[in-house]
């Protein structure tokens, strides 16, 4: 898809193929990048079969490591791991892996730039019924903020192999995040993840949405409803949320008289962030972040959770209409 | 001045009927909110109904009250068992029991503090719960309040290293004041704790960090009464009870099954598990 294409009625209807989680499409990746590498090995902390690291584990019991509930001794393993020249990809929940483990992954990971992949899966509100507890809201954040990290949240189970498939080969920390509820496709048939590389649907001469993750499937649908009233609205997917790709992001807020970042994901620290930080010191532009406000989560089915935190396509409609009417 | 209106009961009998209403509430609200932790909910309902119901003192009307002893549900995701004990001892109604996990409910996945008076620190996080436990011992040893603390741990939660943490603090400022109990189910979510991370020797682990251990079957009431009187009266040093219990116990298809760890009961089996537990 051309950048200077309009919002066509895909953009708006979606891919026909059934929604998948990106959860699901790395556990299968993880299987078939098993099978053509023997240095791939995974670790986990009793949730294999949520994370999906349990097809890998099935199928290469030795080169799987179940750390049992040890997030920190995992973190430090896989360290270990990276440093006897395998490449481990690391997988719990959100939160555990980045919370739990973050002094693990700031000294022997980012510090000591080993080669470890954590890949987390149960990122943001859609983690629904099991609560705030469960939900990481603060994860980016938390991942964002470290030298040597690459922070990486694909949009769709096809952008989660191609990521999966790329970090593979590259050398140093990666952070994915990944979701637990299913996702419909968002990115082009024959749309290739490149690190450090945002997907441009569209640039739009009115307002631009930033979107990551599950609110890229919204901000295409927000910018068909407000392009046909007339407002021309872009769609960008910043997939590498660190290292932001600068020069896009630019040329978004060279052409924008509002920018909308969309997340799930709390406004402080996360992509919202990560934007406003550049869009200040280089182009300012006035940016509006949707995602959880300075706020935990709490119990409910993902859909109301995601209504209750206005991470909908509503929301952004109403928030790029306001802004532009000031 | 406060008034205990619940707890002491000494009957082993009637033990045994609370911990029966407390299994079928726990498969009530578990089947009414359509997902939560079965398995582990039912595996600590006989302890944790002998430590609420024969031991502990506490006020449902005042659920701050300074000299109440505490709980805390170290394995966060036992919160429908907690539920069903703070319903059945009157802290609030047994209708709220049908909020559980429901958007803005008090009955969140995972216990919360913030959210429901009786609760005392948030938890759903393994690992953590012990080491709060410590600090209240400690809080409560330095004002001479007499309240005692008892905490509740999984054996695969014990898999954290912050456990022995507190396991080492515990016995170092000779917190007797706490007991803890291991649900020693033998199961995890990724299946038998042994074949995912042992832990074995357990007891000797324990003993080893200088903790006074007692190991009881975690169903026989009572046993646990008499680990629960045993445990008061050791002096200078922490107590743990590994209590030795059944996965999804008193529901014979729950029982020893890691796949019903997070998994709610269908109607149908609510219904077959009810007449299972009625004519137990
Ligand atoms: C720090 C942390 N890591 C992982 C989890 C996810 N988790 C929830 S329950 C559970 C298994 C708990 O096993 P166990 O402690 O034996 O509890 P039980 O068998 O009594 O249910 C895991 C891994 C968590 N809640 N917290
Ligand atoms: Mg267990």
């Amino acid at each position: 898809m051309s950048e200077t294409a309009q919002v066509t009625e895909e953009h708006i209807q979606g891919s026909q193929k059934k929604p998948k989680a990106t959860r699901d499409a790395y556990g299968e990746t993880l299987l078939e990048l098993g099978r053509k590498r023997s240095d791939v090995v995974a670790l986990d902390a009793d949730l294999s079969c949520s994370t999906k690291t349990g097809k890998f584990a099935k199928e290469f019991p030795d080169r799987f490591f179940n750390m049992g509930i040890a997030e920190q001794d995992m973190v430090g393993t896989a360290a270990g791991l990276a440093l006897s020249g395998k490449i481990p990809f690391a997988s719990t929940f959100a939160v555990f892996e980045t919370g739990r483990a973050w002094d693990q992954i700031r000294l022997v990971v980012c510090y000591s730039n080993t080669n470890v992949k954590l890949v987390a899966t149960h990122g943001g509100i859609t983690v629904g019924e099991d609560g705030a507890s469960h939900q990481a809201l603060e994860d980016i954040a938390l991942m964002r903020a470290l030298p040597n990290m690459t922070v990486i949240v694909p949009a769709d189970a096809a952008e989660t192999a191609s990521v999966i498939n790329t970090i593979v080969d590259y050398k140093g920390p990666v952070y994915v995040r990944l979701g637990r509820a299913k996702v419909p496709y968002v990115m082009p048939e024959d749309y290739q993840f490149k690190l450090g590389k945002a997907f441009v649907f569209h640039i739009g001469k009115d307002a631009n949405i930033v979107a990551a993750g599950i609110t890229v499937d919204m901000a295409k649908k927000a910018a068909g409803i407000l392009s046909q009233e007339g407002i021309d609205t872009g769609v960008v997917n910043m997939s590498t949320i660190k290292p932001l790709d600068e020069e896009t992001l630019l040329r978004v807020a060279e052409s924008s008289k509002i920018i909308v970042t969309a997340e799930e994901h709390s406004i402080i620290g996360g992509l919202g962030g990560a934007v406003c930080e550049f869009v200040s010191e280089h182009c300012p532009v006035p940016v509006k972040r949707i995602g959880t406000l300075d706020t935990f989560g709490c119990s409910g089915n993902p859909d109301a959770l995601l209504n209750l935190h206005g991470i909908t396509v509503g929301n952004i409609v109403d928030t790029i209409k306001a802004s532009l009417k000031k | 001045m406060s008034v205990i209106t619940n707890g002491k009961i000494t009957d082993i009998q009637e033990l045994k009927s609370v911990a029966k209403r407390i299994r079928i509430k726990i498969l009530h609200m578990l089947t009414q909110s359509g997902s939560g932790h079965t398995g582990g909910s039912l595996s600590a309902a006989d302890v944790a109904v002998g430590i609420y119901f024969s031991k502990m003192k506490f006020n449902p009307q005042n659920p701050t009250w300074e000299e109440r002893d505490r709980f805390i549900m170290s394995k966060g995701h036992a919160a429908p068992l907690l539920y069903a004990i703070m319903a059945e001892a009157g802290y609030f109604p047994e209708e709220t029991l049908d909020q559980l996990r429901k958007v803005e409910s008090p009955l969140q996945g995972h216990p919360c503090c913030r959210k429901l008076p009786g609760i005392e620190v948030s938890t759903g996080s393994l690992g953590q719960g012990l080491s709060v436990a410590n600090g209240m011992a400690l809080g409560l040893r330095l004002d001479n309040n007499p309240a005692r603390i008892f905490c509740i741990m999984g054996d695969g939660e014990i898999q954290e290293g912050q456990i022995w943490e507190a396991a080492m603090t515990a016995a170092h400022y000779k917190i007797d004041n706490l007991c803890a109990v291991v649900d020693n189910n033998e199961l995890q979510i990724d299946g038998a704790v042994e074949d995912v991370m042992g832990i074995e020797p357990v007891h000797d682990k324990w003993a080893a960090f200088g903790w006074h251990v007692i190991d009881i079957d975690g169903h026989d009431m009572e046993e646990i009464v008499r680990a629960l009187d045993e445990a008061e009266k050791v002096k200078g040093k922490p107590t743990v009870i590994i209590a030795k219990t059944t996965k999804g116990k008193g529901v014979s298809f729950f029982e020893d099954k890691a796949e019903y760890h997070g998994v709610a009961p269908s109607h149908e089996e609510f219904d077959k598990a009810v007449k299972e537990i009625n004519n137990e």
